[in-house]
């Protein structure tokens, strides 16, 4: 157990950089014991707002209905030279 | 091409758009503020080696932890709401937008979102100073997240630092730092983030004092009263400081916003301040008779309206039919000649569009060049967003909301100077324990001190209306032409998840509380 102890300290400072800031945070997870509930939270959250919302209910109105930005453009100059109420 | 733009799409993307800048700030103070009061406790650790110290950091940064988990990323909803809801606002605020959101998304998340992850997981794995500095940089990369954001809402309430290009309809950035430094935005940054540090000195009170309640982890919750009123009272006296310059910019440059906040609908030098009133609501939609008076009961401090927005207790402060029906003696002009000179800038516009389109290349180079004169920018330009009125009365934001919201804000601010000063003086005392009824005030502040940061932002958005950037774009004008069925459908899905989310982290931050800061 020690000598096992002694190997996992030895291999630790010899990863690379990013091997060690993989296990840190993989450690650091794995140890959390109160996360569980907040991660599967979380993790339902950014499905439904990434994949349910974005992609369904809010397309990028300019983005999606011009190709260039002087389509853009003139698409808004028309909208705010134009512009009529219902309460006129 | 002209268009009719159906009204109710405008208030459904409204209320759409409250709905979830609302939740989102039931997440956010608590960040904002809790993450320095961690830090003090981990300094006091550092310094004194008492592990008790570390226990309590440990607690507080777990009940941080949740908060932040389910907070995060509730604000990316607004940028989406940006480019389906409101794409002429996206497009014509351009640059000045885009680059203080790029900086936030660059440096501060990235440096909060780093530094969190030590915080939480660098306990034993790194060293004790460097764990410390670890909290103090995510304290302070939250509020720098903040910071820029915060700015760019600055900017909305009064526009600096940039030049409309009639050739891309955008705001081109001409002076960052003008953006950055404007008075309006300072102010903003730091009463907001003052509102968060109350929000993490209060949420620390009461959740001890529930623990005294109880009987339980005396010793913690005494420490951590202890370290939350000497915090929560500099910070509520800073918030109250800074309320005061917030007023002064308001006063300054949204006029119209703060004569709602206090009612005030005919000027005078020396204006007096309602302490308390209740408008009458018949009277507050009449303007027809010009009646000044709309409260049907009201108690006032001579005077104190004056110093409130420009420190000098004879100053003159417009009321809401000044500002319609203008002081030409003052210098201010009629709103009705705004509205002319507006629609003179719009239809200026339209002219250069047409000659351009039209190949016209002498017009429309001089109609470009009479545009961007300075004269013309001036006289003409600054009120761009007028020319889309029809009459006065449609730049009246909603006065009650605003005015009520603002009285609620400043009460509660001053109640919880009260409480801190309060807290402090039995801590040192060492009389903490012994008045049940301060464990439930204390409480009953918990839920007080969301309402009041929510009010504060009512009280900023609301008492905006009709604009989304003073004076230049109103809410009508921002919108996009979109089905308002749409609109209600998304506004029904957020009002769901919002809640759901919010239930979750009461939920799961109430389990934590009960299991306490031994385990």
């Amino acid at each position: 157990m020690y000598f096992h102890g002694i190997r996992s300290e030895f291999k630790m400072k010899h990863m690379n950089i990013f091997k060690r800031v993989f296990q840190f945070y993989y450690q650091g997870f794995k140890s959390m014991t109160w996360g569980k509930q907040a991660w599967a939270v979380i993790l339902v959250k950014l499905f439904v707002m990434f994949f349910v919302l974005k992609l369904f209910f809010f397309p990028n109105k300019l983005n999606t209905e011009f190709t260039t930005d002087q389509e853009r453009s003139s698409h808004v100059i028309d909208n705010l030279t134009n512009i009529q109420t219902d309460n006129k | 091409m002209i268009e009719t733009l159906d009204l109710s799409t405008v208030d459904w993307s409204r209320a759409q758009f409250a709905l979830t800048a609302m939740y989102h700030w039931l997440f956010v103070p608590l960040t904002l503020g809790i993450t320095f009061l961690l830090a003090i406790m981990e300094t006091i650790y550092y310094k004194t080696g008492n592990e008790k110290w570390k226990k309590a950091t440990i607690f507080w940064m777990k009940l941080f932890g949740i908060n932040f988990a389910i907070g995060v990323s509730t604000g990316i909803i607004l940028e989406f709401e940006f480019g389906t809801n409101w794409s002429n606002y996206s497009w014509f605020v351009g640059d000045i937008f885009g680059a203080p959101l790029a900086i936030e998304g660059m440096l501060a998340f990235f440096m909060e979102s780093t530094f969190i992850a030590v915080m939480f997981f660098g306990w034993n794995k790194v060293s004790k100073g460097y764990h410390l500095a670890a909290t103090w940089l995510t304290a302070i990369g939250a509020n720098l997240s903040a910071l820029w954001i915060l700015i760019a809402n600055a900017w909305m309430q009064n526009p600096v630092g940039m030049q409309f290009n009639p050739d891309t309809a955008r705001n081109e950035m001409v002076n960052f730092w003008e953006v950055a430094l404007s008075p309006m935005a300072a102010n903003k940054v730091v009463h907001t983030i003052g509102s968060g540090l109350v929000t993490g000195s209060i949420f620390i009170l009461g959740i001890s004092c529930w623990f005294l309640l109880r009987k339980r982890e005396i010793g913690f919750a005494k420490r951590s009263i202890l370290v939350a009123s000497i915090f929560g009272l500099i910070s509520s006296l800073f918030l109250a400081a800074t309320g005061d310059g917030s007023g002064q910019m308001v006063a300054k440059h949204q006029p119209m916003k703060f004569a709602a906040m206090e009612g005030l609908y005919r000027g005078q030098e020396g204006a007096p301040l309602v302490a308390f009133g209740v408008l009458s609501p018949d009277k507050v939609n009449n303007h027809t008779t010009r009646e000044e008076d709309k409260f049907a009961f009201k108690i006032e401090v001579p005077k104190a309206g004056s110093v409130l927005a420009f420190h000098d207790a004879d100053a003159y402060v417009p009321g809401v039919y000044d500002i319609l029906d203008g002081v030409p003696e003052r210098g201010m002009l009629s709103t009705t000649e705004k509205i002319e000179r507006g629609r003179t800038a719009i239809l200026t516009l339209k002219e250069y569009k047409t000659a351009k389109r039209s190949k016209n290349k002498e017009e429309a180079e001089a109609l470009r060049a009479k545009f961007m004169s300075k004269s013309f920018q001036e006289d003409y330009f600054k009120y761009f967003g007028y020319g889309y009125f029809n009459k006065p009365e449609d730049i009246i934001p909603n006065v009650p909301i605003t005015f009520y919201s603002f009285h609620i804000m400043v009460a509660l601010g001053g109640f919880f100077i009260v409480l801190f000063g309060l807290a402090l003086f039995l801590s040192l005392k060492g009389q903490i324990t012994k008045y049940k009824w301060f464990y439930y005030i204390s409480l009953l502040s918990l839920p007080l001190v969301y309402v009041a940061g929510e009010a504060g932002w009512v009280v900023a958005e609301v008492g905006r209306q009709p604009w989304v950037i003073q004076d230049l774009m109103p809410t009508v004008a921002a919108v996009t032409n979109i089905d308002s069925s749409a609109v209600v459908v998304t506004f029904c899905l957020f009002a769901i998840v919002f809640t759901f989310l919010l239930i979750a982290e009461i939920m799961i931050m109430v389990k934590q509380i009960k299991i306490g800061p031994k385990q």
